[in-house]
Formats: C-alpha cells, structure tokens, sequence
C-alpha cells in the first residue's frame, strides 16, 4: 500500500457496471512528507468518503480492492482504504491534513 | 486504473482467435491535466470508445474482467468513458476536505 493525496475526482456516464455508484479519485503517490510526488498520478475508487486534500492510504491491487469494492469478477485495480490522520517516518510526525494539525475547523 | 486519451485504432486479421471481434484501441495514457504519462499502450474496448475521447483503463488480470468474455487474453482493457476529469496540485499542501 502506498500514501497518496487526492488532487481530483473524474466522472464516467458510459462505464463498467461495477462502478455505478462508486466515486473515482484523482490520486497522486506521496512521500511520508505527504506532499512530496513520489510516484504517477492515477485513479483509484474510494471506499471512505475521502475528498479532495485528504492524505489517503490506498491498495493497487485488484484483489483487495475487490474485497472491498465488489465481486469476483469486477475489474477493480486501486482502492482508498483509509483517510490518515498522521504518518510518524522516523520521528518526524506528519499531520494528513491541516485539520488534523489542529489548524483545521 | 489511469486517464488516457484515444488516439487511434488497431486492427489485426490474423490473430489469437480468442481476440476475434475485441475492438483494439490506441491510447496515450495522461494525467487528469492531459499530460502525457508514459507511452502509448493498445488497450481493448467494450464500451464504443471513439478518437479523442478520455477513457480511464486498467492493466493486468483486471484487463481481462473488463472485457464481457471473461478471459480474453488481454492485458489493457478500457473501463470507462470520462465525461469530466480535473485536478488541482494545489491540493498537495494537505488542506483536507474535512
């Protein structure tokens, strides 16, 4: 699994059945500064209610995204597993969000 | 699963009779931005994708779900037509949405 910070969403009307429904996130792979690009931009579906800004943990692999998302056979590839309040790298503690930071509403 | 755009089409006569009637799309894998984003990649489509559209496509054995025959020995394979992409870098500074 990797950090990522959702930077956008995309909408599809014409789709695979198995994301009707379901809320596609822009995602960029972060490093554990949570700002850092580290890695592609990409999407991924979202299982949390994440939203734009949020620091998320998220799977790139079908099968867990599977687990959460759906069936068996649905063509899931990258799934938001969870919104991260802080990553601790080293010591260095780094808040997810503003919010989390205590500067937030 | 990432952005791409259309840029073209594939067609093969002779092939893995398994591929028979699997439309074969050229597509150029992009950001939400329309950055280009690694090369070109021939990507299966179930969903009448045509040129210049933005599709969002999958690799791997979920290329295979995509496609309403399961297992068409495929690797790339469209999962959606795009109606509105966006995304704001500025969001990397960790605001939030809560």
């Amino acid at each position: 699994m990797i950090l990522a910070r959702v930077i956008g969403n995309a909408w599809s009307t014409v789709q695979h059945r198995c994301y009707e429904g379901k809320s596609v996130m822009v995602v960029q792979a972060v490093d554990t500064d949570g700002r850092t690009p580290n890695g592609p931009e990409f999407l991924a579906v979202d299982s949390v209610q994440a939203g734009p800004g949020d620091l998320v943990l998220v799977a790139r692999e079908g099968n867990a995204a599977r687990q959460v998302l759906g069936r068996e056979d649905d063509p899931f590839h990258a799934v938001i597993l969870g919104v991260v309040d802080e990553v601790d790298a080293d010591g260095r503690v780094t808040p997810g969000n503003a919010w989390t930071a205590g500067e937030g509403g | 699963m990432e952005l791409a755009k259309v840029i073209g089409r594939v067609v093969c006569t002779v092939k893995d009779e398994s591929l028979e009637g699997v439309r074969l799309l050229l597509i150029q894998p992009q950001t939400a931005a329309g950055e280009p984003q690694g090369p070109p990649e021939i990507a299966a489509d179930a969903l009448q994708a045509g040129p210049g559209d933005i599709v969002s496509w999958v690799t791997g054995r979920e290329a295979a779900m995509a496609l309403p025959r399961k297992f068409a020995p495929v690797d790339c394979a469209v999962t959606s037509i795009v109606d509105h992409a966006w995304r704001d870098r500025s969001l990397l500074d960790g605001e939030g949405s809560r």
